[in-house]
């Protein structure tokens, strides 16, 4: 054992080299992919360069001698629907697995169907086999709040959520658990659960994107399936999603995902049925203003998608 | 019967060496994984060599990634059962069933009593032999 109160040498005001270490790790690597991927989201990415400068710092310490317990990383991310949760949870576990905090850097993603048994003394294995897969990785638990039925007394969930809270006290060097859910639903679900918030250390917000960020999304949406706007086919959407913004149901970029995937049929209608018959590659590839004025929004400021609005929501 | 030096009972991989760390332990269910095995803990208090099915401790483990989850079931197991043989299986599913591919004792009785040599009189003066653990002379679970 190493004494606690360590008298100081002259080696210990020798410098350290921090950067070379935030080098060695291709952190920045994943910080600048996360900035150029992820469309605004201040506080989470500010969150996250927090928590990488942490470990990183935690590292050299390490290396000095100067141990600490590991810190406790779970997180819980709250939001609208389309803010990025479930993308940020995954590209966590892939920062925490290059800084070395979680050894294999896999993420399990799971809902309450997963964790939660159907008869009693079902749950406890489910549970527990879910946490074993999630070992060295990260554990997602999306749409943690269905974990815990207060109308139902007879509700298997809170046996769940007391095997989770043993292994997150117990194991929390093996496994980071993060939750992920609707703001006011979260609230609900921590206010009877009091024991899981204070095991949670980051409660990060998601919040809602304005409409720029939205576009700029869009664009990358397109460019990652290899579409393109038009010019005006850009300022229609710029238009489409402000006057969509307004209407109910509306779930930021998965909104906007649907949106595109509408326009992209209504894209390849036009190419079918157009009298061009001579079709170049940018053709297949541009979305037109026309593809997306056609949307229910414009003409009647009613959502798309048939009647129901069902496609908007989360399955 | 017993050529080892502690007297201990010799099955699977790595018996007539030290007990194995959890750390060795760690190391070798990562191998594992590593080829893709799923791996299982069986449990029994009959040491014979031709006692081959063990009972199991849960169900086999698929598709995990890190031996911490399994190193977990183990220390329960050995929780549960302290004086009982413990060991992991690996079971390999490239040939269409899962076969076993490694397989270690975890843990052991604190005492192992050994075995003895029974000698059987058969018709014409032969001699039939066999062995036999001093441990099952005592119903199961009483055992060690």
């Amino acid at each position: 054992m190493k004494k606690h109160t360590k008298e100081l040498t002259p080696s210990d005001s020798s410098p350290v080299d921090l950067d070379a270490e935030f080098r060695a790790s291709n952190i920045k690597e994943v910080l600048d992919k996360l900035d150029r991927e992820l469309i605004g989201l201040k506080p989470v990415k500010t969150r996250i360069r927090e928590t990488a400068a942490l470990l990183l710092v935690d590292r050299v310490r390490k290396k000095l001698g100067l141990t600490a317990g590991a810190p406790s990383l779970h997180m819980c991310f709250t939001g609208n629907p389309g803010t990025g949760k479930t993308t940020v949870a995954l590209r966590m576990a892939e920062i925490l697995h290059r800084l070395g905090y979680v050894r294999e850097g896999h993420l399990v993603s799971v809902t309450r169907d997963d964790l939660v048994g159907q008869y009693i003394g079902h749950t406890a294995p489910k549970t527990k086999e879910v946490l074993k897969k999630a070992m060295g990785g990260v554990l997602f638990i999306d749409e943690a709040y269905y974990l815990y039925k207060p109308e139902n007394e007879r509700d298997y969930g809170a046996e769940s959520i007391e095997i989770l809270l043993q292994t997150m006290e117990n194991n929390r060097d093996d496994l980071v658990v993060i939750l992920a859910g609707y703001k006011d639903r979260m609230e609900k679900f921590f206010h009877s659960n009091p024991g899981m918030r204070s095991r949670i250390a980051h409660h990060i917000d998601f919040p809602d994107y304005d409409a720029d960020e939205l576009l700029a999304i869009a664009r990358l949406m397109l460019a990652a399936q290899n579409y393109r706007f038009s010019p005006e086919g850009e300022k229609a959407f710029g238009d489409y999603i402000r006057l969509r913004m307004k209407l109910e149901h509306f779930a930021n970029a998965r909104s906007v995902r649907n949106a595109l995937d509408r326009a992209r049929l209504r894209q390849a209608n036009r190419l079918f049925e157009g009298a061009k018959k001579s079709l170049a590659k940018i053709d297949l590839m541009t979305l037109e203003a026309e593809d997306i004025l056609a949307s229910r929004v414009f003409l009647e400021g009613k959502l798309d998608g048939e009647s129901n609005s069902g496609t908007e929501t989360k399955k | 019967m017993m050529t080892n030096v502690g007297n201990l009972v010799t099955q699977g991989q790595f018996s007539f060496l030290p007990p194995l760390t959890d750390k060795q332990i760690s190391a070798q269910l990562k191998y594992a994984l590593k080829n893709g095995w799923a791996i299982g803990i069986e449990y029994t208090d009959d040491p014979h060599p031709r006692n081959t099915y063990w009972e199991m401790f849960g169900n086999p483990m698929f598709d995990l990634k890190d031996p911490a989850g399994i190193l977990m079931e183990i220390n329960s197991c050995r929780k549960t059962f302290p004086n009982h043989y413990i060991r992991v299986t690996a079971f390999n599913s490239t040939r269409g069933v899962e076969s076993p591919t490694m397989s270690y004792i975890v843990n052991r009785p604190k005492t192992e009593p050994g075995f003895s040599v029974v000698r059987q009189e058969g018709a014409g003066r032969s001699i039939s032999y066999t062995i036999h653990s001093y441990a099952t002379d005592k119903p199961e679970g009483e055992r060690y």
